[in-house]
């Protein structure tokens, strides 16, 4: 892994964003990094893009900015990509996990982007299984696929102590499925 | 949450837990972004059974110190938490409760006053409350904000300091950064912090009076009294921090020098911007550039002596504030750091760099910039501007 | 007068009901009630509209304490038969 590992996440408010980039702080934690799990402050409006941000570090991390040239990009609402430049600054040889129907190809021709382009459609799995089109849990399946950041079953771990009962359970679902199911 | 462990908390997390683990007796407060999440903890461990303390909502700032005060007066560990406005509208109880020589401690949430409407960071509020007789100490990050605010009431409540103390910490930046953060069990908090022992409280068999007239032959007399023993709080403060740093195997200092050894230039830091300072320091080190850094952490009482000391050797001291401190020599940092290197005899250039100004973010990028421009004036052994403002647009500033 | 390091503790009164021991008798200025006790009912009205608490109360009959009587009159007019009268005292002086 790198020295440190910086990921953007893009979504519009009331989707999780800044919960997805807990998360994976969270399970980064579980596995003795350090970590950073901060939002775009301030910006917590429904349907407003947002901007949430997770550094993973193996050695203290001190820098207190926000995330200029991400290693993952990570867009929760495929919408939002019209709305805002969720390539900016990406690593060329950094990733972009999408939710969105588009095969990788596809979305990628879009984009400005060297790096390497994941898809899912993290929509249909929350709307299948948690009846909302909340996608901040299986996107993080997709992500623990493609960057094996960390690993999936520190995202179950954290998902478990996050929520309680059959919500627990049924995230955890979606992080799985979204992990199978992540086009790489 | 189990203690004794590493948790993921963001900093306002971090203050709630360890206030919990302090066992206030009574708290109150009034929500304020970017406080909110602390006060919303504190409630929840209270309503859970978790904490044994009176949680007073009160219906303004103002009311939740003057309930504070009234509540530490009888002798109670107490607490409050604010920002901005709220800071500003608790203002003339903040005199109040220092000159009483009340151990409240106060969590404060850095964060811009209006206008325009901003709830971002900087450190208008409490900077502007500098002179209200607390004991300020500002964090760089989640575990800082712990462990200081453990140590705000030991310090607070030692008889040989009794002053109310604010513990401050970068809104959102901090204060809505989740972290790793190392926690003490419960009973490492107790060995640490016992109950406190209050001197004059409230008590029917024994009458005092607090708060009455104190007329222009017995004001002075009173006020340098304060005078003195917040002066006198430096060496007190100190030894508390080395005793948690025994115990608890941390490295606390009330000023951290970083690559200061054979630095030309220093920046002087306070806060979170710290932390990204550090990573600046690194770069220019790479480059061969003799940048150093100097991270305030107790800014009331200012450490006269010990700033004396770690900047006699720089030529130049870029001193980063968070605020402006209007018509004046940039911030109140600046302009005291400069204060308080006057007298030296070779003393550094001092040169304010005002930055992060309603929550614009610094970069390392911007520290460089400062860097450089403090590696010039040592060239040239000239200072031509007594401050910049960085991080802002138009002529004149370093931006954007 | 004391010095900073001899006040008291943040200028607190550690001494509880020491304003007993304040003169405010010498604010009186122009003049002082005088009581009749031949015409003294013991009502007590007086004692109770005494904002100094001057009038002293005793097993059955009141005094006036002049140590912290301000001389404002409040007992003279209040009192409903007369007992108490204001005398001048620019005289005395």
């Amino acid at each position: 892994m790198r020295e440190m590992v910086e990921v953007r996440f893009h979504g519009r408010g009331g989707q999780g964003v800044v919960t997805a980039s807990r998360l994976l702080a969270e399970a980064a934690l579980l596995e003795g990094k350090r970590v950073q799990g901060f939002p775009a402050f301030g910006a917590e409006r429904e349907g407003a893009p947002i901007r949430a941000f997770t550094r993973i570090s193996s050695n203290p991390i001190r820098v207190r900015s926000q995330i200029y040239t991400p290693d993952v990009v990570v867009v929760l609402d495929p919408t939002v990509i019209r709305a805002e430049k969720v390539t900016e600054g990406l690593k060329d040889d950094g990733w972009l996990i999408a939710n969105t129907t588009k095969e990788p190809e596809e979305l990628k021709a879009g984009l400005a982007t060297k790096a390497k382009v994941v898809t899912v459609d993290a929509t249909r799995i929350a709307l299948e299984l948690l009846g909302a089109p909340r996608v901040n849990t299986p996107i993080l399946g997709t992500l623990v696929k493609a960057t094996q950041l960390v690993k999936l079953d520190s995202v179950i771990k954290v998902v478990k102590s996050t929520f309680s009962g059959r919500l627990a359970e049924v995230n955890i679902k979606a992080v799985e499925r979204a992990y199978h199911e992540a086009k790489i | 949450m189990v203690a004794g462990m590493v948790l993921a908390l963001n900093g306002d997390e971090a203050a709630a837990y360890a206030v919990k683990q302090c066992k206030p007796d009574v708290i109150a407060a009034y929500p304020i972004t970017p406080q909110t999440i602390i006060v919303e903890r504190l409630s929840e461990f209270v309503a859970d059974g978790e904490l044994d303390a009176e949680f007073i909502s009160a219906e303004s700032e103002h009311s939740a110190l003057s309930a504070c005060i009234g509540a530490s007066a009888m002798g109670a560990r107490t607490y409050t938490a604010t920002a901005s406005q709220g800071l500003a509208l608790m203002y003339e109880m903040l005199f109040v409760a220092s000159s009483f020589r009340l151990p409240i401690v106060m969590s404060v949430a850095n964060r811009a006053l209006n206008s325009p409407l901003n709830i971002w960071n900087d450190m208008s509020d409490t900077m502007g409350a500098r002179d209200c007789g607390w004991i300020q100490i500002y964090n760089e990050n989640a575990q800082e904000v712990y462990d200081f605010t453990i140590q705000a009431f030991r310090i607070a409540e030692d008889h040989g300091v009794l002053l109310p103390v604010m513990v401050c910490h970068d809104g959102f930046i901090v204060s809505h950064s989740t972290e790793g953060v190392e926690t003490l069990s419960d009973s490492e908090v107790d060995s640490f912090l016992p109950p406190r022992d209050p001197v004059y409280p409230l008590d029917v068999e024994r009458p005092v009076t607090i708060g009455c007239v104190g007329v222009p032959e017995y004001y002075p007399e009173i006020k340098y009294q304060q005078e003195v023993a917040t002066k006198k709080s430096i060496s007190k403060i100190k030894e508390i921090m080395n005793e948690f740093n025994e115990d608890f195997g941390r490295n606390y200092g009330i000023i951290e020098e970083y690559r200061m050894e054979d630095a030309e230039v220093a920046i002087l830091t306070i806060g979170s911007a710290s932390g990204t300072a550090k990573d600046a320091v690194d770069e220019m080190r790479t480059e061969g550039k003799p940048v150093g850094l100097l991270k305030l952490r107790l800014f009331r009482p200012l450490p006269v002596k010990d700033l004396r000391k770690a900047l006699s050797d720089v030529k130049v001291v870029g001193v980063v504030d968070r605020h402006i401190s209007f018509g004046a020599l940039g911030g109140a940092l600046n302009m005291e750091v400069r204060a308080a290197l006057y007298e030296m005899k070779d003393r550094p250039h001092v040169m304010g760099f005002p930055t992060g100004l309603g929550g614009r973010d610094i970069r390392v990028e911007h520290f460089i910039k400062i860097a450089d421009e403090l590696l010039k004036i040592a060239e040239r052994d000239m200072l031509e501007e007594d401050y910049r403002v960085v991080g802002c647009r138009g002529p004149g500033c370093i931006g954007p | 007068m004391k010095t900073w390091d001899e006040v008291p503790f943040a200028g607190y009164i550690l001494e509880p009901g020491n304003a007993e021991s304040y003169k405010t008798g010498d604010w009186r200025s122009r003049q002082k009630p005088v009581l009749s006790q031949e015409k003294c009912t013991f009502c007590l009205l007086c004692w109770i509209y005494c904002p100094d608490g001057a009038i002293v109360r005793k097993e059955d009959a009141v005094e006036i304490d002049y140590y912290h009587c301000k001389g404002c009159g409040i007992c003279s007019y209040e009192c409903p038969s007369g007992a108490i009268r204001m005398k001048s005292e620019l005289e005395e002086t």
